[in-house]
């Protein structure tokens, strides 16, 4: 007989309780897990930021648009090496729940841009040569079921009235983290709708996309950009891709600090659950504890015996969790709306932080009981009524 | 023969609050090797904590407590348990067995403290557990056996490192008198043929009749000697 074996028999002692035990770990566990992957989905568009990437917006508020003519100054500038641009459009594809980016791009540069989107040459080709084209994700052909030469339909909203697209090309991501879930069609084809009926809203576009040589040079280049176009109708404002990624994020701080918070608050909890497991099984235990001591076990045995039931439970608690976290993290990025988080995935970092919690959380819990056993003296043991 | 065990002055006392209780009065006492000791005395009378402090699970206010050479009172908590481990064998009234060990591996217990192989492990095991007639009940767990039973698997891993001096407290307490008196022919045994020297703490005339020697305790103080 082993003391490993006495600590797995003591493991299982009270079965249900360590059961219930294990099961509230793990779940607390994937919780944990969920919440993190929620929180680091929201930053995948940081993530994915390209540090030689400006975007250049109106000053007063992203709704409002910027003049086609904007482009050509900028491209005047130093260290600027193409600049694209690109305008929300909006409306519903099939119902509402249908979520994800529908833009109105330039195709002559925004694939130059954007080399993170994958796009077979023909195919791209195809796309800038046909004005009522469109490129989708992969992830939007996969969903929807969509191939090359299907038509899709959209119901405008920003831009009113029903537009037909074709899809020419399915793109790729290049990245773990590059949205693939965004469907990209002809400025023009869009501009010139307008210029027929809503001619006011002609010759805008939303914002520019300014790829530079130099990522060391984007506060310069973002300065002479705002330069270019202070004191005019339409002032910009221009940051690196990542700052403009930030500010949208900021406008959902308060939710992300409330689950940053609250996933931090259920390693509490399971801390709190496994302690008071690991204080019960040491108190019912106190007259045996008296008894290993009294054979001549050392403190150093006792404390052995208490921290390895309570990694024994916590490890399991916590690996049954982490396991289960990927099947329910696919699980729910299969609900989530693509375009809401297009990248959905858990994170390495995730179970990492998820696995060292519990082993963590096994050592903290046990710290108590080992404490009260040492302390108590045989003979206070002996006398010990549970 | 000399004595094992020597108690000298020795004082005990408790504190509740601020208030201390003395529990042992002045003590003196020597026990021979190979004697077999009964105290008795009423409840309160300081009989378990003089056989706690004989034993080494608790340590004298004043006095000394020397064993075979050794005066337990001046040693530390690591070393007293050491020599704890090797030198004393202890009988519970309630057995105090380990519930989710068999008879086995109850008796085992004390050996993992020891250097010795699984396999003279076992062979230390079974001896024990033979000397106390529970050969075929190893794998049993106390719950599968009756109090009589349990008792004797106490004993054999009282005895199973060999100590020299083996201490009961109340060992029959808890039994039926049939029960009882098969624990009181093993202890007499385990005096006779293998020489231990046993200390027991009992209430009951009729066990403390199976010791050489019976001494009272009354209110701490150690009363009176009969042979």
């Amino acid at each position: 007989m082993k003391i490993l074996k006495l600590i797995f028999k003591n493991t299982l002692r009270h079965k249900l309780r360590t059961f219930l035990t294990i099961f509230g770990i793990a779940i607390a566990v994937i919780a944990f897990g969920v919440l993190r992957t929620v929180v680091t989905a929201w930053y995948q568009g940081v993530e994915a930021s390209a540090a030689n990437r400006l975007i250049v917006r109106q000053a007063v508020s992203f709704i409002f648009p910027l003049p086609y003519s904007y482009r050509e100054k900028i491209m005047q500038l130093p260290d600027v090496k193409e600049v694209t641009y690109s305008n929300w459009f909006g409306g519903t594809y099939i119902d509402q729940s249908n979520f994800f980016a529908r833009l109105s791009v330039d195709p002559e540069t925004y694939f130059d841009v954007y080399n993170e989107f994958v796009l077979p040459k023909d195919q791209l080709e195809t796309f800038k040569k046909e004005r009522n084209s469109c490129v989708i994700g992969v992830e939007i052909a996969k969903k929807f079921n969509l191939k090359v030469g299907d038509v899709m339909t959209v119901d405008g909203d920003i831009y009113p009235g029903r537009w037909e697209f074709i899809v020419r090309g399915i793109y790729q991501p290049k990245l773990k983290s590059t949205d693939a879930t965004q469907m990209l069609f002809h400025w023009d084809y869009v501009d010139e709708r307008m210029k027929q009926e809503m001619p006011g809203r002609a010759g805008d576009v939303g914002w520019y996309i300014v790829k530079i040589g130099n990522p060391a040079n984007s506060s310069i280049v973002s300065r002479q950009i705002d330069a270019l176009f202070k004191n005019s109708s339409a002032e910009t404002k221009t940051e690196t891709e990542s700052a403009f990624q930030q500010d949208f994020i900021q406008a959902s701080g308060a939710i992300i600090t409330s689950m940053n918070f609250i996933s931090f608050i259920i390693i509490g909890i399971i801390m709190l659950v496994l302690g008071n497991t690991m204080i019960m099984s040491a108190r019912e235990r106190t007259r045996e504890y008296a008894v290993f001591k009294t054979l001549g076990f050392s403190g150093k045995h006792l404390a052995g015996l208490i921290m390895g039931e309570s990694l024994i439970i916590s490890i399991l608690g916590g690996g049954i969790g982490v396991l289960l976290t990927y099947p329910i993290v696919a699980g729910i990025g299969e609900f989530i709306p693509k375009g809401m988080f297009p990248v959905f995935d858990i994170e390495p970092v995730t179970l990492i932080m998820a696995a060292l919690a519990a082993l963590i959380i096994g050592i903290v819990a046990a710290i108590f009981p080992i404490h009260r056993a040492l302390k108590t003296k045989i003979i206070e043991g002996f006398r010990f009524v549970g | 023969m000399p004595d094992i065990i020597k108690v000298q002055d020795v004082n005990k006392s408790y504190w509740r609050d601020s208030i201390e209780i003395p529990v042992l009065n002045n003590i003196t006492l020597g026990i021979n090797e190979g004697e077999f000791l009964a105290l008795m005395g009423p409840s309160g009378s300081g009989k378990t904590t003089l056989l706690n402090l004989i034993s080494g699970i608790d340590k004298p206010s004043s006095g000394k407590i020397i064993i075979n050479g050794t005066d337990i009172a001046g040693l530390g908590e690591s070393a007293l348990a050491k020599w704890r481990a090797s030198n004393i064998g202890f009988v519970f009234q309630f057995y105090n067995l380990i519930p989710v060990l068999t008879a086995y591996e109850n008796v085992e217990l004390p050996l993992l403290l020891t250097k010795l192989s699984k396999a003279e492990r076992r062979k230390h095991v079974e001896t024990a557990l033979n000397i106390v007639n529970l050969g075929d009940r190893i794998d049993h767990y106390p719950k599968q056996l009756s109090g009589g039973q349990e008792q004797r698997v106490a004993i054999a891993r009282a005895i199973v490192t060999d100590p020299i001096i083996l201490v009961a407290d109340e060992p029959t307490g808890d039994l039926d008198k049939h029960s009882a008196d098969e624990i009181l022919t093993l202890m007499e045994r385990l005096n006779k043929e293998f020489n231990k020297t046993i200390i027991m703490v009992t209430h009951d005339p009729h066990a403390a009749s199976k010791a050489h020697v019976t001494r009272h305790l009354e209110k701490g103080d150690l009363i009176q000697e009969a042979v």
